[in-house]
């Protein structure tokens, strides 16, 4: 404490300055969950900041190990809470690879209806939160509203609003069902009309564009040296999307467009993520056309419960392993995948060892929230405290999936 | 999925040649195991060679193999975006686990070895900031080794845990990192 307060200065000499510690968070409503931001602030500079992660962390791949593969679809929806279908694939899609099973191509047209569902859901949820942590209040409200269609389009399917779990090894856990094809339609034709409502909200509002534009840069090379994937590395003007390259499922058969960007700061990744709603409204009309009649689940019975439940009623065989694989799970063979889709956050890779038995060995989970925070640092020119809210909106983590 | 052109091996195994082992292709990704000295090393020439151009990080991911010996794993799974391969580099490590970090190739590398330390002890060396990521400062063990009860071990915070107090292991202390 000093005791003596200069009021004037010797000429010449600079104002002595310090840098201030700030602390964001884990309890603000702009960080998106439980972040915590430690800021190290020159003025109203950030000189450097230090995410602090962690608070939500559930030990997921610590569970992993003591569960049978089917039990560990739900702690998969927990992982990225806005779209688990598509979690729900990315795990399925690995433990068929080692199993060396395929769906059958009426469930691979429906788990990726439903991981485009979830696609639009989740960006829905960033396309309103950016502008509201940039104090534009409305857009959020609106897309509150599609995104609950979309929500009961889920529940229509599976039941439940948000955690879905409805993807099992070797297909989906039920067909469609009745009065979903023009309840979606209808979601499909209303859906890209509100899409410009939302861009007319903001793309005249001086105030969110001057916050976005040109603000959190961050360039190609940075953005791969950092490991950004998704929405985030494409704003920067990398044509990456795993989808086209390395499809999976379905998606070699459907027409859509992989969005890009070259300015690569905040307005940019927001545009992306906007314009990959309309891409994923195509590719669910695109599904919806093509989607052939025919099984949705493996016929296996080792693996997935028979469609036909007379079978266990009338057949000793049938009735245990019905019960076994219930009680025990299925044993998947000995070796190791790494298997990755495109998320909506990103690329989403399970990487899994199995011992030969039912429940993995080790299960690893390349979550895109996790590697896309690290964004952070490489934004050039975020200088002001204001900003970092701005660039950390865009770069659209999910806490459940930044702490597993 | 499948690859597009396979990857070219005589590169890799042209200037390594016995150091590291070809562990074959299986589900889209082409498996190399590699000594711990070797990593940077290899990583660099994967990342610069103009004909592989592995400039994608995907991956870094601890294993626990409990009780084999050699004990630890790291695994790093690389993409090249260019080309669209995928490549996973599996390195043995003995107890107490160690090997030199890769922050130096590629950034990304800096949060997925403060989680390998975090979960399993594993020590990145020269890493720039190796600290706990997930769990807290003062937190005892690595959660994720195979040998940590799934609980964690009784304290007054959490009565359901294994009895017991937490293994102390001075030489994986978390404080005084190098």
């Amino acid at each position: 404490m000093t005791e003596v307060t200069e009021l004037s200065r010797p000429e010449g000499e600079a104002l002595d300055t310090k840098e201030v510690l700030l602390n964001l968070g884990p309890q603000h409503p702009s960080t998106h969950g439980v972040l915590r931001l430690v800021l190290e602030l020159d003025g109203e500079y950030v000189a450097r900041v230090d995410p602090h992660i962690g608070y939500l962390h559930r030990g997921t791949e610590k569970l992993a190990e003591s569960f049978t593969y089917t039990q560990i679809f739900p702690l998969t929806d927990r992982l990225d809470y806005l779209c688990p279908p598509s979690n729900n694939l990315a795990f399925a899609l690995a433990v068929e690879k080692l199993l060396g099973i395929e769906a059958p191509i009426r469930a691979q047209y429906i788990r990726v209806l439903m991981a485009e569902l979830a696609r639009i859901s989740g960006h829905l949820l960033i396309t309103g939160a950016l502008p509201l942590d940039l104090g534009a209040m409305t857009a959020l409200l609106y897309a509150m509203r599609e995104r609950e269609m979309i929500m009961d389009l889920l529940e229509m399917i599976s039941g439940a609003r948000m955690h879905t779990s409805f993807c099992r090894v070797g297909g989906v856990r039920e067909d469609l069902p009745d009065g979903f094809f023009p309840k979606i339609r209808e979601f499909c034709d209303i859906f890209p009309n509100r899409i410009r409502d939302y861009e007319r909200l903001v793309e005249n509002n001086r105030v969110f564009l001057k916050r976005t534009q040109g603000i959190g840069v961050i360039t190609a090379e940075d953005g791969i040296d950092l490991g950004l994937s998704g929405p985030n590395l494409r704003a920067s003007g990398v044509d990456w999307d795993i989808r086209r390259d390395e499809p999976y499922e379905i998606y070699d058969r459907l027409d859509f467009n992989v969005i890009t960007r070259n300015e690569g700061d905040c307005y940019a990744r927001w545009q992306c993520r906007v314009e990959e709603m309309r891409e994923s409204v195509r590719i669910i009309e695109q599904c919806l056309e093509q989607m052939p009649e025919g099984p949705f689940q493996i016929d296996m019975p080792t693996i997935a419960f028979p469609v036909d439940k007379d079978k266990v009623h009338c057949s000793m065989e049938a009735l245990i392993q019905h019960f076994d694989l219930s009680a025990y799970g299925f044993k998947v063979p000995k070796g190791e995948v790494y298997s990755a889709i495109e998320a909506p956050k990103g690329e989403l890779g399970f990487y899994i060892i199995s011992d030969g038995s039912a429940k993995p060995f080790r299960m690893k989970v390349r979550s895109p929230s996790f590697v896309n925070l690290q964004g952070l640092f490489g934004t050039s020119n975020a200088h002001y405290l204001a900003d970092m809210i701005a660039v950390l909106g865009s770069l659209d983590p999910v806490m459940a999936e930044v702490d597993k | 999925m499948s690859v597009e052109t396979p990857l070219n091996l005589i590169l890799i195994t042209e200037h390594f040649g016995n150091a590291i082992d070809d562990l074959g292709f299986a589900h889209g990704v082409h498996a190399f195991a590699a000594p711990p000295q070797m990593i940077v090393e290899l990583c660099r020439f994967l990342k610069e060679h103009p004909a592989l151009r592995f400039n994608f990080l995907s991956d870094i991911c601890g294993v626990d193999h409990y009780p084999e010996v050699p004990r630890y794993e790291a695994v790093y799974h690389l993409y090249s975006l260019p080309n669209k391969w995928r490549v996973r580099i599996k390195c043995r490590l003995g107890d107490p686990p160690r090997v030199p970090t890769v922050t130096g190739v590629w950034r990304t590398a800096n949060w997925h070895e403060r989680e390998a330390w975090d979960m399993y002890g594993i020590r990145f060396e020269g890493h720039p900031d190796l600290r706990r990521i997930y769990m807290w400062e003062g937190f005892e063990g690595f959660p994720q080794r195979k040998d940590f009860p799934l609980r964690g071990y009784k304290d007054e915070l959490n009565p359901f845990g294994a009895e017991g107090p937490p293994p102390t292991r001075p030489d994986l202390a978390t404080k005084n990192i190098p």
